[in-house]
């Protein structure tokens, strides 16, 4: 079974199109999707910071990610549940979004990122953990996931644009590989 | 001049028309809108957390306070360099908006509540618990209030 198939069983399904028919539940899942956005990008933005060393430079490095991470995780949590709604809510369209697609990968990126960040720092035991500007390794981190948590938001808020909707030719042949559009 | 018509002039303005015009201008402001949404969000947040006691708890509030203010300010920068464009590109839809009227009145509450009381209350000298937390509810009420009242704008 195709991912495609897959969406399209999806969207076939009763509690899809109630979700996306319905008059007030849609547009709270979507308000509770952006307000996590404040918990969960707005506290990793701060931990990004840090190790840019442009605030909090008096605190250790490991203080303010021990401190302000659950607040991040806890948001993510939000995210996630309020996002995979909304893609059950319209699964055909949003799997073959463009900007959906820029989005889960950066996504992955962000990801990447902290996780390659948090393996390198675990075995350095950060003997810079109180520098009030960390080093260039740690800061290129900071920098790449304030990159990608900013693309994601962006592509995020471009899903509701139809510029690249496969229903919309012609479009350039990259664009219909890149969103997966079956020609007719 | 009545307030419709003010409004009306208003979207007719230069700013308002190109906006209008354009098919990427107003989804490229409303993402670097979005983009301060997210650092405000941060800013608020991290004295707010601070004041009820979790987050960066080892720290004064005052010293969480004054580091963040400046990014608090920063945020609030772009918030309203991008939302007025935005505004104009659409004000008679904003007029008739009571998502719209909503979010400007605790836009309102929110900035008098933050500058004029939470920062006062954090930077001075040192309160109960029990008031820091209630300064701190007030204040996260307020901005998302703000925050989701704006969301609500799009769907009006």
């Amino acid at each position: 079974m195709s991912l495609l198939s897959l969406c399209e069983w999806l969207a076939r399904s009763e509690w899809s199109v109630a979700l996306h028919e319905s008059l007030y539940v849609y547009p709270l899942v979507e308000t509770t999707h952006v307000l996590s956005l404040l918990l969960f990008v707005g506290t990793v933005v701060f931990v990004d910071l840090r190790l840019l060393g442009w605030v909090l430079r008096d605190v250790p490095v490991s203080e303010v990610t021990a401190r302000l991470l659950p607040f991040t995780v806890a948001g993510f949590a939000i995210s996630v549940i309020s996002g995979a709604l909304l893609f059950y809510a319209i699964p055909v369209r949003t799997y073959q979004s463009l900007f959906f697609r820029i989005k889960v990968l950066m996504l992955l990126a962000a990801g990447v990122n902290a996780l390659l960040f948090q393996r390198a720092t675990r075995r350095g035991a950060l003997a810079w953990d109180r520098d009030p500007t960390p080093p260039r390794r740690a800061r290129v981190a900071g920098a790449v996931s304030l990159v990608a948590w900013a693309t994601v938001i962006v592509m995020g808020r471009m899903i509701a644009y139809n510029w690249f909707d496969c229903d919309r030719q012609p479009q350039p042949a990259f664009v219909n590989w890149a969103a997966g559009c079956i020609p007719q | 001049m009545t307030p419709l018509e003010l409004f009306e002039r208003l979207e007719a303005s230069a700013l308002g028309t190109a906006i209008r015009d354009s098919a990427w201008l107003f989804p490229a402001i409303e993402a670097v809108h979005l983009l301060g949404l997210a650092l405000l969000g941060g800013a608020v947040l991290v004295v707010d957390l601070r004041l009820l006691g979790v987050g960066l708890a080892q720290r004064p509030v005052a010293y969480v306070a004054r580091q963040l203010t400046p990014w608090l300010a920063f945020a609030i920068t772009v918030m309203v360099a991008t939302g007025i464009p935005l505004f104009l590109s659409e004000a008679v839809k904003c007029f008739h908006s009571e998502a719209f009227r909503l979010k400007m009145v605790a836009l309102a509450l929110a900035l008098a509540f933050t500058f004029g009381v939470r920062n006062r209350v954090a930077k001075g000298q040192p309160l109960p618990a029990r008031w820091n937390r209630f300064v701190a509810i007030c204040s996260l009420a307020l901005w998302l209030t703000v925050a989701s009242a704006g969301r609500w704008i799009g769907f009006s």
